[in-house]
């Protein structure tokens, strides 16, 4: 036996794998797989697709634009100067309720965050909360790093510096009285933002924090005096910053602002009425044409409002059905051939 | 000094012995400047590794164009990501590739080591003996001694050996793979051999690689010069056999030794495939410069349209926005940088994978694996396996090839009688039959036979030995067959004619030698058995191997039976024969009385041969009773069938040459003191010279007849030289052979010289037997649209005997034959020929039948009808021919024919061959694949495919060469899809973002992709997919024609495929832009369903064009489904801030939180795919429409109809 080893000492495996003869399937294309294959998909997709269809008709959106850029809209004089908290109003009058949870979005148009130098123009360091980031913020953030005097700006860079800084207040009028509409502001940014990617300093108070740097150019408040009103909403998690922070992927976007506060009258979300809108007018777009708007909407488990998706899936959901038919009447005439 | 600058400069180069100067320091040495004999064949050092190799890297320009582009991303204005980051994929490619060089040259450096440290024996002057030392220690002018079965250190010019006759026999397998006995002689004039006293002068050529040339001579103190040639020198590499010891002068040492330069190393060739892919490449690059045109211009319209400096725009440093000019300028550089992987770099590395992969599949191949021989295929060339599936024009030797080149006698004709050898033809008839399986029990039962067979006992059995005896022998012998060249029972045994035998025996027991005028008959076997270079050894001293198998006992049972069996042929011939003549007594080849010496049985001897033709002519005068019983340079002997023992004189040997076409030998009768040259050659040289004009005429018709047969013939004549004619002759021999410049022409003229008015005593039939299943394989290759040439030295009345015989020309066809004298009649007949073919093809009755035209045209009117006016007329005429014959060609010829072929009609050619003479042809064709028979090893070294039978061509191309190019076709066109499809989702966000060569994908993830999501699928693809299964590929030979011509991988194919790409990156992309236009997607979360997706489609794509799946399949498609999860789930999780400005935390967990996500993937997926999946299934089922109507059948072999035709055959 060793010597019949020996003789066929090059004598390839006879195995299934080196002989590429490994046990396979092969797809087959045959018309009684494929007519009844194209007919499920095209009903699966027809099914889903009314369902989104049905659940993005239900959502209520109500969009107002307050760019100011026709004489005849409330905020053209604002629009049109350079006043610091320029303010106008917008009025609305809603005939059904407008169901809750309502989400209070704003949104700008033709507006780029999505600009490659723009998005690296931060320090995650700094927004980190690291305090050596804070006297020499990274190069990235260039050139609003250093303000004119060589100090520091903290938050430093192109994003943080270009922070929307329009504020609204919602009032509805019932009778002849005015009164607030109490907007939500916490938890509208990501929970991973406000508890894991932007942190204070461990300074208290947290202003201490700041000293030597100066507050980016455009910003009327430092960052530690964001929101007044709440002083766990100030520094890096103010949740209006986080908002920001996180770039739009479209140049048309909506940023959300706040949430109705679904109590009182608003429980089930805003009733019919007349509402006014007070805006403190400061972000300027008409110079690189673009708008601003403000956004009511409900959301359901698809998110907010999308035809498209309803409408594509019953395209295509239809589109199987129709092929699957002419694909019966191409059989049927040549007599399934592959059955003979 | 100035001798050494001249030695050192000249064409000549002259040693002299190193012992006179033993002990001195180096500058005093004779030959310092010569290279040691430590050998070095590693590319680095270990120091310099790193810059070596990557210097070797950087030659390669897709290396060059990654490192432009890390510089550019280290250019501030231009970078898109991190620099660091861009470095990743380069470092990650370059040290992969440095890693295999550094395992490949810690390889060679290893065996180097092994061989320089190997033992060998050097003179040394002070202890007055060789004394051991190391393989690196030769030097040139070194003596070195080497004994039986040791391997040669170095080239040595052969100066004594053991043997009182001067020779040194030498296996040069190592070299060239021959394993037959090569014989080598001192140089003479040092019979009584001390190294000391050597004092001569070596003047030597300069080193080259030619293995069987050498040109030398030693000039001693006395001016007198002694030559030497290739006969004296010992080759590196070579083992000494039969021979107890013999010393050397060393030549040439180390690198400059033959079997080194002969040492190229593997041979890279680009294939069809690969020069397509770079123009596609090209393609890509154009395609990137677009895309990246169209970012800066677009990047240039945006920037202009803006009235203000927006918010979001970002200033450089100084403040100051650049002019949208520059900027658009240096946006042109970041789109490159961000649209970098349309360029498939990844595809070169790939395509290197996959043909290892491919080629193990090739060599594991059990059916190209050779029992016999114990040996598979080789591939050579490492790269061109594709090309084997797209193969237009084979061009073959016969001899060897489509032949088993075992060359049996088969009739002869001495002074002009034929005799036709009735009984050998019905003996090898009987062979022919398959084997049992009783042989190879027989085998291992290998019962200790009698070296000798009395007569007593083999009459008591011969008739029950007789049956099995042929039959069992083929096997035992084939066992045998490494140990000896051309020893196989049907060459060895030859049953005489009975009519023949008688006359032999009446002459030889008649007249016998004492009669002063010898036989024609006797003559002609006599030069049958002298007229050779063959070598004598005995059974007893069996060839001494050091790796001598276990079976070494067992070995010597075929010699015995092989004995045993040429007496017991020998035996009933006399029997029968013998009654019914004239009461004359049966000849015993072996008279116990006549044998006085017991050791010169003819029992025990084996005869090796450089060619299987002379092996066969000494066999069958053996089994007439001229056996021979040794050789030396200067002396055969043979014993005549009376028993009694000639000692020729050999005073020269005419080597065989292929201007000359004949040997001769000179040698010195014994007994009449006759000089007598002996010589055999092709017919046409010898039967010019005549002599009775009646013989030479009727033995001509005899060859002719011969050559119809299929036979090769050999005509065999003789000249008595007188003395003073010889002494004359010899005088210029001498000259011609120590001459350095022309030596070749002056020693052929010499020989030339004295070959003239030679006696023509007959001509000897010898048949080469086709191999198995050679017209098999012809018609299936025939029938997958091949055309087969043979190329061949023979007559072309053999050729087209074998043509037929082949199936190569058949009986209906129209066979042209071209023998043309004159130019003219060359250009008449090619105008003819083709007024007639385009008359043919314009008769509206011939439409749908091709004429099957045949060509047969012999050397001299090839090289007319080569010549520039002719050569497109050829051209065009064996366009038209089915099969074309070329007779009579050399070597030359061959590769010439190949190479117009293929240069004229554009066609993917391949050559093989067995033979020498074949390695041009191989050398020219695209793919040369050598035959690993009999001739040797020449063309196996040369070619890029090494086979062991003509019939695995056919598996080899209809099943791998289909296979390997499908599957490298479709797997290069997929991944230019894959690539184009996955850049242009960026390409597309570049309309959303300014055109500022945003990433909306983290630029780690995008790396990922290509590196580990979607990379090895296509590699298994390009190595396991299987679009048809290997049986139906070889039942329908015409399936091989997809890859044909511009194959699976053309034009269109490369451009559907990249607007498909195209379709679906827009699918991809829009369907999660309309999803989240006007929402407040953030940019990661955008394209987080766009990868994923893209993951999906990319996949699911492939999947649509795998035919078969196996368990292979399923595991790598869903790992790499799981991969991709599971890596950007982890990654996602982990990188919090590791890689500004990109922000994928936690947001591949949310969108799997979101049934959005899943429903985008679908949606995605679905209509991306749908177009190529009702293209290729509407496109099935009209091929199985059509596929059922037959006559479409050969219409309609398309690329997409593979499946179809597929599917078909298993409905």
């Amino acid at each position: 036996m060793v010597k019949q080893e020996s003789e066929s000492a090059n004598r390839p495996d006879n195995t299934a794998f080196t002989q590429q003869r490994l046990p396979a399937w092969q797809p087959i294309l045959s018309a009684g797989i494929v007519i009844p294959g194209f007919v499920l998909i095209g009903l699966a997709f027809i099914g889903i697709g009314v369902a989104l269809l049905v659940t993005s008709r239900s959502i209520q959106v109500l969009e107002l634009d307050y760019t100011g850029d026709s004489n005849g809209s409330p905020c053209s004089s604002c629009s049109q100067s350079d006043i610091a908290n320029c303010k106008c109003s917008l009025n609305f009058t809603l005939t059904t309720l407008f169901q809750g949870p309502v989400f209070f979005y704003y949104g700008l148009s033709n507006y780029f965050q999505n600009y490659r130098r723009y998005g690296a123009s931060k320090d995650d360091n700094q927004l980190y909360g690291d305090l050596s980031s804070f006297t020499s913020p990274s190069s990235s953030c260039s050139p609003y790093n250093y303000d004119s005097s060589k100090k520091p700006i903290v938050p430093c860079g192109s994003i943080a510096n270009s922070m929307f800084n329009d504020t609204f207040t919602l009032t509805r009028t019932v009778s002849g009285t005015t009164n607030n509409v109490t907007l939500d502001g916490k938890g509208i940014a990501w929970w991973t933002d406000y508890n894991i990617k932007y942190r204070n300093p461990s300074v208290t108070p947290l202003k201490n924090a700041f000293n030597g740097t100066v507050k980016p150019i455009n910003w009327a408040k430092p960052a530690y005096e964001l929101d007044a009103s709440d002083r766990s909403n100030n520094g890096f998690v103010n949740q209006d910053f986080l908002v920001w922070m996180r770039r739009a992927a479209l140049p048309n976007f909506r940023k959300l602002y706040r949430r109705i506060d679904a109590s009182g009258d608003y429980q089930k979300g805003l009733p019919a009425g007349n509402y006014t809108i007070d805006i403190t007018y400061n972000y300027p777009v008409r110079a690189f044409n673009g708008a601003k708007k403000i956004v009511f909407s409900n959301v359901s488990w698809m998110g907010g409002s999308n035809e498209f998706l309803g409408i594509a899936y019953l395209v295509i959901g239809s589109l199987c059905v129709v092929m699957s038919v002419v694909m019966l009447i191409v059989y049927a005439k040549f007599k399934f051939p592959d059955e003979e | 000094m100035g001798r050494k600058n001249w030695a050192r400069e000249n064409e000549l180069r002259s040693l002299e012995s190193n012992l006179p100067y033993e002990g001195l320091e180096k500058g005093k040495q004779p030959n310092r400047y010569f290279p040691s004999n430590a050998i070095k064949t590693t590319k680095y050092s270990l120091l310099f590794f790193i810059p070596m190799n990557l210097y070797e890297q950087f030659h390669r320009l897709a290396n060059l164009y990654f490192v432009g582009l890390v510089i550019l991303n280290f250019i501030p204005e231009v970078n898109a990501f991190q620099p660091e980051i861009a470095l990743i994929p380069i470092c990650v490619i370059l040290s992969l590739t440095a890693m295999k060089d550094a395992w490949e040259d810690f390889r060679r450096y290893q065996s180097d080591r092994k061989l320089n440290n190997m033992p060998c024996f050097i003179y040394s002057r002070k202890e007055k003996q060789f004394v051991e030392r190391h393989w690196k220690d030769v030097r040139v002018g070194d003596f070195v001694k080497v004994v039986c079965n040791e391997i040669i250190p170095a080239d040595l010019l052969l100066l004594y050996t053991s043997d009182p006759n001067g020779v040194c026999h030498i296996e040069t397998a190592n070299l060239d793979g021959e394993t037959n006995l090569k014989q080598r002689t001192a140089v003479s004039g040092h019979p009584e051999f001390e190294p000391e006293s050597f004092n001569g002068i070596l003047v030597c050529e300069k080193p080259n690689n030619n293995l069987n040339h050498f040109k030398g001579y030693v000039e001693k103190p006395d001016k007198q010069k002694v030559g030497a040639g290739i006969e004296s020198l010992l080759l590196r590499g070579c083992t000494v056999r039969n021979t107890d010891h013999a010393v050397g002068f060393v030549v040439y040492a180390g690198r400059e030794t033959k079997s080194m330069l002969n040492n190229s190393g593997p041979r890279y060739k680009r294939s069809k495939l690969e020069r397509r892919l770079n123009i596609d490449v090209l393609f890509c690059v154009i395609l990137l410069f677009t895309m990246c045109l169209i970012g800066a211009l677009g990047h240039y319209l945006w920037l202009n349209a803006m009235p203000v400096v927006p918010p979001y725009l970002v200033p450089p440093t100084s403040g100051q926005l650049d002019r949208p000019s520059l900027t658009s300028f240096y946006m042109f550089f970041t789109m490159i940088i961000l649209l970098q992987i349309l360029i498939p770099i990844s595809l070169y590395v790939s395509i290197e994978l996959v043909k290892i992969g491919q080629i193990f599949f090739i060599t594991n191949d059990i059916d190209l694996y050779d029992e016999e021989t114990d040996s598979r295929i080789q591939c050579k060339a490492l790269n061109i396996t594709e090309d084997l599936g797209q193969i237009e024009y084979i061009f073959s030797d016969k001899t060897g090839t489509l032949t088993e080149n075992k060359m049996v006698f088969r009739r002869c004709s001495i002074m002009g009688t034929e005799y036709p050898h009735k009984e050998n033809a019905i003996r090898l008839a009987v062979l022919d039959e398959p084997e049992a399986e009783e042989e190879v029990i027989f085998n291992q039962h290998a019962q200790p036979l009698p070296t000798r067979w009395s007569l007593d006992s083999e009459e008591a059995n011969v008739e029950d030995t007789h049956g099995h005896g042929s039959r069992r022998r083929s096997k035992v012998t084939g066992n045998a067959q490494s140990d000896v060249a051309f020893s196989s029972p049907l060459e060895t045994e030859v049953v005489p004619d009975g009519k023949l035998f008688q006359k032999i025996s009446r002459t030889s027991s008649g007249s016998l030698s004492h009669s002063q005028k010898t036989d024609a008959y006797l003559d002609f076997f006599l030069a049958l058995a002298i007229c050779n270079t063959v070598v004598v050894s005995m059974a007893t001293t069996k060839r001494r191997r050091v790796s001598v198998s276990p079976q070494a006992k067992h070995t010597n049972t075929p010699l015995e039976t092989l004995s045993k069996d040429s007496e017991e042929n020998f035996q009933p011939s006399g029997q029968t024969e013998g009654v019914d003549t004239t009461g004359l007594q049966p000849c015993s080849p072996h008279p116990p009385s006549l044998s006085d010496e017991p050791a010169l049985t003819s029992d025990n001897l084996r005869y090796e041969a450089e060619s299987p033709d002379e092996a066969a002519l000494v066999y069958a005068a053996k089994a007439y009773g001229f056996t021979l019983l040794s050789r030396t340079p200067d002396s055969v002997s043979v014993r005549l069938p009376s028993g009694e023992v000639l000692d020729f004189e050999v005073l020269d040997t005419l080597t065989f040459d292929s201007n000359r076409k004949r040997m001769s030998v000179l040698v010195r009768h014994p007994i009449t003191k006759e000089y007598v040259l002996y010589t055999k050659g092709y017919a046409s040289i010898l039967t010019g010279h005549g002599n009775k004009k009646n013989i030479a005429t009727v033995t001509q018709r005899h060859l002719d007849c011969y050559a119809k047969e299929g036979l090769r013939t050999l005509c065999i004549a003789k000249k008595v030289v007188s003395e003073a004619v010889y002494k004359r002759w010899s005088v210029d021999r001498k000259n011609a052979m120590a001459a350095i410049e022309n030596r070749e022409r002056l020693v052929m003229d010499t020989a030339v010289q004295l070959e003239k008015n030679l006696t023509l005593l007959g001509a000897t039939g010898i048949e080469d037997r086709l191999q198995e299943n050679v017209p098999d394989t012809i018609q299936a290759l025939r029938e997958a649209g091949i055309k087969v040439w043979v190329l061949t030295g023979d007559k072309p009345e053999t050729a087209v005997n074998i043509g037929y015989a082949c199936g190569l020309l058949e009986d209906e066809d129209l066979v042209i034959n071209m023998a043309a004298v004159f130019q003219i009649t060359c250009t008449n007949i090619l105008d003819c020929t083709l007024e007639e073919v385009r008359r043919y093809n314009a008769d509206p009755r011939n439409v749908d039948t091709t004429q099957n035209m045949s060509l047969v045209i012999d050397g001299l009117t090839l090289d007319k009808a080569l010549s520039p006016d002719l050569l497109d007329r050829f051209v065009a005429l064996v366009k038209h021919c089915r099969a074309v014959l070329c007779c009579r060609v050399t070597p030359l010829q061959k590769s010439r024919v190949v190479k117009v072929i293929r240069e004229k009609l554009k066609v993917m050619t391949l050559a093989v061959g067995d033979g020498a003479n074949d390695v041009n042809m191989i050398q020219a064709a695209d793919i040369g694949i050598g035959i690993s028979g009999q001739e040797g090893m020449q063309a196996v070294m040369a070619s890029d495919f090494a086979i062991s039978h003509f019939k695995h061509l056919k598996k080899l191309l209809l099943v791998h060469g289909h296979w390997c190019y499908t599957r490298l076709a479709n797997m290069i066109i997929y991944f230019f899809y894959k690539n184009v499809a996955y850049v242009n989702l960026l390409f597309w966000y570049q309309f959303f973002c300014g055109f500022s060569a945003t990433a909306m994908i983290d630029y780690w993830l995008m790396i990922f992709f290509n590196l580990f999501f979607t990379s090895v699928p296509p590699i298994m693809f390009g190595l396991m997919d299987k679009d048809i299964s290997a049986e139906m590929l070889l039942g329908v030979p015409e399936l091989y024609k997809t890859g044909q011509g511009e194959g699976d991988y053309r034009f269109t194919t490369f451009w559907v495929s990249i607007l498909d790409a195209f379709y679906q990156s827009l699918v991809c992309f829009f369907v999660p832009y309309f999803v989240y236009q006007d929402s407040d997607i953030d940019m990661f979360t955008f394209g987080t369903p766009m990868n994923t997706s893209a993951l999906f489609i990319i996949l699911m794509h492939l999947s649509i064009e795998i035919k078969s799946w196996t368990v292979v399949h399923w595991i790598i498609m869903l790992g790499s489904v799981a991969l991709y999860f599971i890596v950007t789930l982890a990654y996602s999780a982990v990188c919090v801030t590791c890689n500004p400005p990109s922000n994928p935390y936690w947001i591949l967990q949310s969108q799997m939180e979101d049934p959005m996500f899943y429903l985008i993937c679908i949606l995605s997926t679905v209509v991306a795919l749908l177009p190529r999946y009702r293209v290729c299934h509407s496109l099935s089922s009209v091929g199985l429409k059509i596929f059922n109507c037959p006559e479409f059948w050969g219409v309609f072999v398309t690329r997409f109809d593979l499946c179809t035709s597929l599917t078909a055959m298993q409905l």
